[in-house]
């Protein structure tokens, strides 16, 4: 057992450190940030936590790969932590299943509009047919939107950045969409910004509150399912 | 909370098994949370370890995106390239879907409870 602690710390001291290290610094840094704002979306963490990461990186001749080698210990814990939303969802369950008609129409529509609206508007500004492809699956979670580009021919690392810029986007602009159209039910606000930012839209409506942040996380499992569905069944068509 | 953990990845590893023994489109860890529900709504709820690491877990869910959207630096060239459609589909697209989610869920929920009776 010991010699397994000392071989780890050989493995982790190699180089994957430093990228572990900085990134918990980055992200605390930006938190605190985050929460001296007093939870001002605008101020996302992800955000600062990103640009604080690649100035540094840039600044130091550092590659992404060296980086990521350190970085990947937490992009791991995705896999988990995507596992244990099944506790928020359980515990509002019984709202969900009074809402069982909004939710499944809301997930249909709000599904298509991610996929379509991205590629259309993309298209008409001349992006590269790879480009849009990578745009496809942008609302859903990593893992899933990088598997559906694989599989449509879009770029799978561009796909990861825009799946977190789209994340980014809804955390922070969710809040001023929702009052510009008089949307106040938390569970629906928490449904919608699940749909289309994922994960980071989720994290963003745990820390409004508990019942917005069950149902992010039950939209956001949706629709994963749905997209990984939906965008190869009409991948021929919006590559036309 | 060593137990807790090993329960998440147990059930994020069925999960992976049977989605890639399967070949179904949904990813491993939502098939994962699937499971995991199920058993928490035979078992009537979380065990009390697993609700304190499930929730320490997800208090810091935005860290976990880190390293991904870094990875934007990869791809500046295609990103300064492409920025107007990029920043434009972006942006419509997740506002639209925001506003089509929301305002059909809003359509299809009944009215308020307590008007009813």
């Amino acid at each position: 057992m010991t010699q397994d602690i000392g071989q780890i710390w050989v493995y982790l001291s190699a180089s994957p450190l430093l990228g572990l290290t900085i990134t918990l610094l980055a992200y605390q840094g930006a938190f605190w940030i985050y929460q001296r704002s007093g939870h001002n979306p605008l101020a996302n963490p992800v955000l600062i936590a990103v640009a604080a990461l690649v100035l540094f990186l840039s600044l130091t001749g550092t590659t992404y790969e060296t980086y990521f080698a350190g970085a990947q210990f937490v992009h791991f814990l995705l896999g988990p932590a995507t596992v244990a939303l099944a506790i928020p969802l359980y515990t509002q369950f019984r709202r969900v299943r009074s809402m069982l008609l909004p939710v499944l129409a809301g997930l249909l529509a709000g599904s298509l509009t991610a996929i379509v609206s991205a590629v259309l508007v993309a298209r008409l500004f001349g992006a590269s047919s790879a480009t849009q492809l990578s745009l496809a699956p942008k609302s859903v979670t990593t893992p899933i939107a990088m598997g559906i580009a694989e599989r449509i021919g879009g770029i799978p690392s561009l796909t990861a950045v825009l799946v977190i810029v789209t994340g980014i986007l809804g955390a922070v602009g969710a809040r001023f969409v929702f009052d510009a159209i008089k949307v106040r039910d938390p569970a629906v606000r928490g449904f919608a910004i699940g749909i289309a930012s994922h994960g980071i839209g989720t994290a963003r409506a745990f820390q409004v509150s508990e019942q917005s942040g069950a149902f992010a996380a039950l939209a956001m499992g949706m629709n994963g399912a749905l997209t990984a569905l939906l965008v190869p069944a009409i991948a021929g068509w919006l590559s036309n | 909370m060593l137990g807790a953990l090993t329960q998440l990845l147990i059930f994020q590893l069925a999960g992976e098994v049977i989605a890639r023994g399967l070949a179904l489109p949904i990813p491993g860890p939502v098939l994962g949370m699937l499971f995991l529900f199920v058993a928490l709504l035979l078992r009537g709820g979380p065990p009390p370890a697993l609700q304190t690491t499930s929730q320490n877990l997800l208090q810091h869910l935005s860290l976990l995106f880190v390293p991904a959207g870094t990875g934007i630096m990869v791809h500046l060239h295609r990103v300064a390239d492409e920025w107007l459609p990029l920043a434009l589909s972006l942006l419509i697209s997740t506002a639209a879907t925001l506003i089509v989610t929301a305002l059909v869920m809003k359509l299809c929920s009944r009215p308020p409870t307590g008007q009813a009776s």
